[in-house]
């Protein structure tokens, strides 16, 4: 009984430990690469503008609208024990620490996950990616390197952009909606956020970037035949990237602030 | 001259090549039959390396083709895709002049634009169908933008996979035309898989079937008809009845 039960777990604990392997072995070729001739520079404009520049309302929407919400919660929160004041504070420190890098990561991967994923499922059951490697090109280093570098290096600057946008939220709700003085909001806002704040909030934003261009760039990869299968590798870049931020997110915040 | 020498492949339970033995020798153009499955595209893609047989060796004028520097060996090579596999987000020209502009031989971009422009006037496209996308093609098109592309690099050897594929039979004949003619003034060695008999009579010197994982016959073009194996006669008559189940 317990040998079977035993066993009926071992198969899909070793699937998912080979599925891990096969991550990490992909991860580290595209790391391989990036250093490595030749470069594609046309190729790494072209993704950092549909990553980075076309990801901007999408991130700044949902800042905005966090940032918002983020007030209110706060302000009706802190109500309860005359700590209305913090509102200004507690908005920027949670925006930049968390908020912004999580929820931008979370957006990014929905939209850029799943482009990247169907693009490069769609080429490989059409045969372009065979095709590339027949004209001497490595597909790995002409359709993965580009998108990991786009994404790893745009990410922190959609994250700062979003931590601005939803701190502005806070103070537009703050000011309008919970009679904020403007300029105390701003002062407060500036005066309790550190630097690392700011900092900590970029550096997992790098890292969001990386994980949704590599999954994206995984599946696509490793996308099996037909619609379906494009549908299914797009679905399975979305998903994993957005459980890998939230669990590289809470590594990042025990590394970063555990102490 | 390519060379396969008992060569095996299987993909799970499913043995598609059982000991390939198959010579083509150099500027001659060899047209591979068989029906469908049975594993044509699998044994070309074999000897580009896009993939690994299980045994058996394959050489390239005697060199290994595992073997040696892969992008050397890669430049020798052009390929037509069954679907012309060309690259969406790029536009014609671009496809053309793709192998053009990258390597250590990259031409300029300007030189390279007018050898893609030459080779698609090459095979009956006018110049202003360079700077379109290939989703603005059609199905004919978009076979001779993969055909301008196959041959921009002047490759020694030149793979068609399934050339005539989707085209109607006028388009059909304007391509296999087209190989024929640009294989010969190239003095390729040509490599083709097709289930199309009207390619096989246009294109082929020599043909061979393949068939329940081997070269079941092969020989010239010329003694197609002639042949008493019962498998060729009942594929290029196209028959119900015969050793060739016709359920599969």
């Amino acid at each position: 009984m317990i040998e079977a039960t035993l066993g009926s777990l071992g198969r899909p604990v070793l699937q998912a430990v080979a599925a891990v392997g096969r991550v990490a072995l992909f991860a580290a070729a595209v790391l391989g690469h990036i250093l490595r001739p030749p470069f594609y520079l046309r190729e790494l404009g072209s993704s950092l503008l549909q990553i980075g520049w076309y990801s901007l309302p999408v991130v700044g929407l949902t800042a905005i609208f966090t940032g918002g919400a983020l007030a209110l919660q706060i302000y009706a929160g802190g109500s309860r024990f005359n700590a209305e004041s913090v509102v200004p504070s507690i908005v920027a420190i949670g925006m930049t620490r968390e908020l912004g890098p999580v929820l931008g990561g979370l957006m990014v991967a929905a939209r850029v996950a799943s482009s990247i994923a169907a693009e490069i499922g769609t080429m490989k059951v059409t045969e372009q990616i065979d095709a590339l490697v027949t004209l001497s090109t490595n597909p790995l280093k002409y359709l993965a390197v580009p998108r990991v570098v786009a994404a790893t290096l745009s990410m922190p600057i959609l994250v700062a952009v979003g931590d601005a946008i939803g701190i502005m939220g806070g103070w537009l709700v703050g000011i309008t909606r919970l009679d904020f003085n403007s300029a105390a909001y701003l002062k407060n806002t500036v005066d309790f956020l550190e630097g690392w704040d700011i900092g900590s909030g970029l550096v997992k934003g790098a890292v969001f970037g990386f994980i949704v261009a590599l999954m994206g760039c995984y599946h696509g990869m490793n996308s099996a035949r037909g619609a379906q299968g494009v549908g299914a590798a797009t679905k399975a870049a979305v998903v994993s990237a957005s459980v890998l931020i939230l669990a590289a997110n809470y590594i990042l915040t025990e590394v970063f602030f555990s102490s | 001259m390519i060379e396969l020498h008992d060569v095996h492949k299987r993909f799970g339970e499913n043995c598609v090549l059982q000991g390939v033995n198959l010579s083509i020798a150099s500027g001659t153009s060899m047209v591979i039959i068989g029906g469908s499955g049975t594993g044509k595209s699998v044994l070309l893609k074999s000897v580009l390396g896009l993939v690994r047989p299980d045994s058996g060796t394959i050489t390239l004028d005697g060199q290994d083709v595992t073997k040696g520097d892969r992008d050397a060996f890669l430049a020798r090579f052009g390929m037509l895709f069954q679907g012309g596999a060309l690259f969406d987000s790029l536009r014609v020209w671009e496809n053309v002049a793709f192998r053009l502009v990258r390597g250590p031989k990259a031409l300029p971009k300007a030189q390279a634009r007018e050898i893609a422009i030459e080779k698609l006037r090459r095979v009956g496209l006018k110049p202003e169908t360079a700077d379109l996308f290939p989703a603005e093609l059609s199905g004919g098109m978009q076979k001779r933008v993969g055909l301008a592309r196959a041959i921009a690099a002047q490759p020694e050897i030149i793979f068609f996979d399934e050339p005539t594929t989707g085209l109607d039979p006028i388009m059909a004949g304007v391509i296999n035309d087209l190989i024929r003619e640009i294989v010969t003034e190239m003095g390729a060695t040509a490599m083709t898989i097709t289930h199309d008999m009207s390619s096989v009579r246009a294109i082929a010197d020599n043909v061979a079937m393949l068939h329940g994982g081997v070269i079941r016959w092969s020989g010239p073009v010329s003694d197609l008809d002639a042949t008493e194996d019962p498998y060729v006669q009942q594929f290029i008559h196209g028959r119900a009845e015969g050793p060739i189940a016709a359920i599969r």
